[in-house]
């Protein structure tokens, strides 16, 4: 299977804050308790941690996606 | 010092009329002939013309074209939106070339409904221009027979109106908001069709490659910039206002060519509000294609060029543009509508003197992680924006937080910040 990353809905979420506890490997929360999600690939031992933050989001706004197809706005140019 | 001696370039008028007055359809088939029937013919012709999207964004016209057609089909036909919002407060480029030449803009529609087997054209205008929205419906009236009539639907006064997905939800009944992507318009768009969105600049320079050609296109700007542009120059030069540019000069050129630098030039704003600050010493020499621009950073987006004097303070400029941005933001993520009004709060703190240097780290800070978090790019282009201004003001902005304001914070803006009618629809 090819690498995944995560990524959120940012119309969906709202700053629960459940992700970045179930995951902190990856999620960290800015100033406003929004996910900064790490852009890398979840390893395959990561992966029931990277699960469990997708099915505990109360607003549904998490999801895998393979690395390199997460549409073209979330390079960072800098 | 004396002052260089220039010699002034100007570009070829192609959009543009000689004399600023508005074309109706006799005056335009004078000045341009009939418009020819190409069909789908004309997207290898686009392709090969070089031209890219003048709404902001850079995309090959060619390119999306194709992208609309492959996923249109008979039953499932494609859709036309010729996109005049035109919300950046520096901006009237579009506006002026609707304004003077709206059957060029009409051509171009018509060319894209052929090509890409469109059923239907919208042209989404501002409704702040009420006699720009009439002289349209007007010269809408006065089209040959025999073509897709174009649909003219006014937009709600709101920055993010114009960006496509926001069209898209308002042309389907909805707030004129961004929504998240995928799907984009050319998968699915107005009422689920395949959608092809452009700029009417773009519309009108593809009416001129259905004339004259990609070689002619090509003719002028440079190879990975071809063509010429609309800018709005506007600040501390001579003769504000729309110009058209050939896309080899150079910004100093440009800012020549409309008049020249009324004072002293401290820095230069390129693209629009979501834009790049340079100083002019940088930017006088740069060029205004594509490859060039962004090697300093810096982009064309919206065609805007600002002259900010040396008398202007760029801080208390800066202070007020993400101000106008975060009152902007659609309220949909977090990241902007949670971020950008706290960005504007510490940046206007800074800049009156009544926060120190920790807060400048903070706003660096934030610059970095508020990027690329939104459903469209309008927190993207907020923070961008702040970092060229933490770059080019860099000093001054630590002389602001030291407590020493400069006496040009007083001076009035050169940049129009408006407060724009709250409706979304």
């Amino acid at each position: 299977m090819r690498p995944q990353r995560l990524h959120v809905d940012p119309i969906a979420c709202k700053a629960h804050g459940v992700c970045a506890e179930l995951f902190p490997e990856r999620i960290r929360l800015d100033d406003w308790g929004y996910p900064i999600i790490d852009p890398i690939a979840v390893p395959r031992d990561l992966m029931v941690h990277a699960r469990r933050a997708i099915a505990e989001c109360p607003r549904v706004a998490l999801r895998l996606a393979p690395v390199g197809e997460e549409g073209e706005h979330q390079r960072d140019p800098a | 010092m004396t002052a260089p001696v220039r010699i002034r370039r100007t570009a070829p008028a192609r959009l543009l009329p000689a004399t600023p007055a508005p074309e109706g359809i006799t005056a335009h088939l004078a000045t341009f002939g009939e418009r020819p029937p190409l069909g789908a013919a004309l997207i290898d012709e686009l392709e090969r013309s070089g031209l890219a999207g003048r709404g902001g964004a850079g995309f090959p016209a060619g390119r999306k074209w194709r992208a609309v057609a492959s996923h249109a089909q008979r039953a499932w036909a494609a859709v036309v939106v010729a996109d005049a919002v035109e919300t950046e407060p520096a901006s009237i480029k579009d506006q002026t070339l609707l304004a003077l030449r709206p059957h060029l803009v009409l051509d171009g529609i018509q060319h894209a409904v052929e090509a890409v087997g469109a059923t239907r054209a919208v042209l989404y205008v501002s409704r702040a221009n009420a006699s720009l929205v009439s002289a349209l419906s007007a010269a809408i009236a006065e089209r040959p027979p025999g073509e897709v009539t174009v649909e003219l639907r006014a937009a709600p006064m709101r920055y993010v109106a114009g960006e496509e997905t926001a069209v898209v939800n308002r042309l389907n009944g909805r707030a004129a908001r961004p929504s998240v992507v995928p799907p984009r318009p050319y998968e699915a768009g107005v009422d689920g069709h395949p959608t092809l969105l452009h700029n009417v600049e773009t519309l009108a320079h593809t009416a001129l490659v259905a004339r004259r050609g990609a070689a002619w296109f090509r003719s002028v700007g440079t190879a990975d910039s071809p063509g010429t542009a609309l800018v709005t120059v506007c600040g501390a030069v001579g003769a504000p206002g729309v110009h058209e540019v050939s896309l080899d000069m150079t910004i100093g050129e440009t800012v020549d060519a409309a008049g020249g630098a009324g004072a002293e030039p401290l820095a230069v704003l390129v693209g629009g509000y979501f834009g790049t600050w340079l100083h002019a010493a940088e930017a006088w020499p740069l060029g205004l294609n594509r490859l060039a621009l962004a090697r300093a950073g810096a982009g064309l987006g919206a065609g805007v060029i600002a002259v900010l004097p040396r008398s202007a303070c760029g801080v208390a400029e800066t202070d007020r543009i993400i101000t106008f941005l975060a009152r902007e933001s659609a309220g949909q993520c977090g990241p902007c509508h949670m971020g950008l009004p706290a960005v504007s709060e510490l940046l206007h703190a800074v800049a009156l003197g009544r926060a120190g240097l920790r807060s400048v780290a903070t706003l660096r800070r934030w610059a970095g992680e508020i990027y690329g978090r939104g459903a469209c790019r309008h927190p993207d282009g907020a923070v961008l924006l702040l970092r060229s201004a933490l770059a080019v003001f860099g000093d001054d902005l630590e002389r602001h937080a030291r407590g020493h304001p400069c006496g040009a914070s007083r001076h009035a803006p050169i940049l129009p910040t408006p407060a724009l009618p709250a409706g979304w629809r």
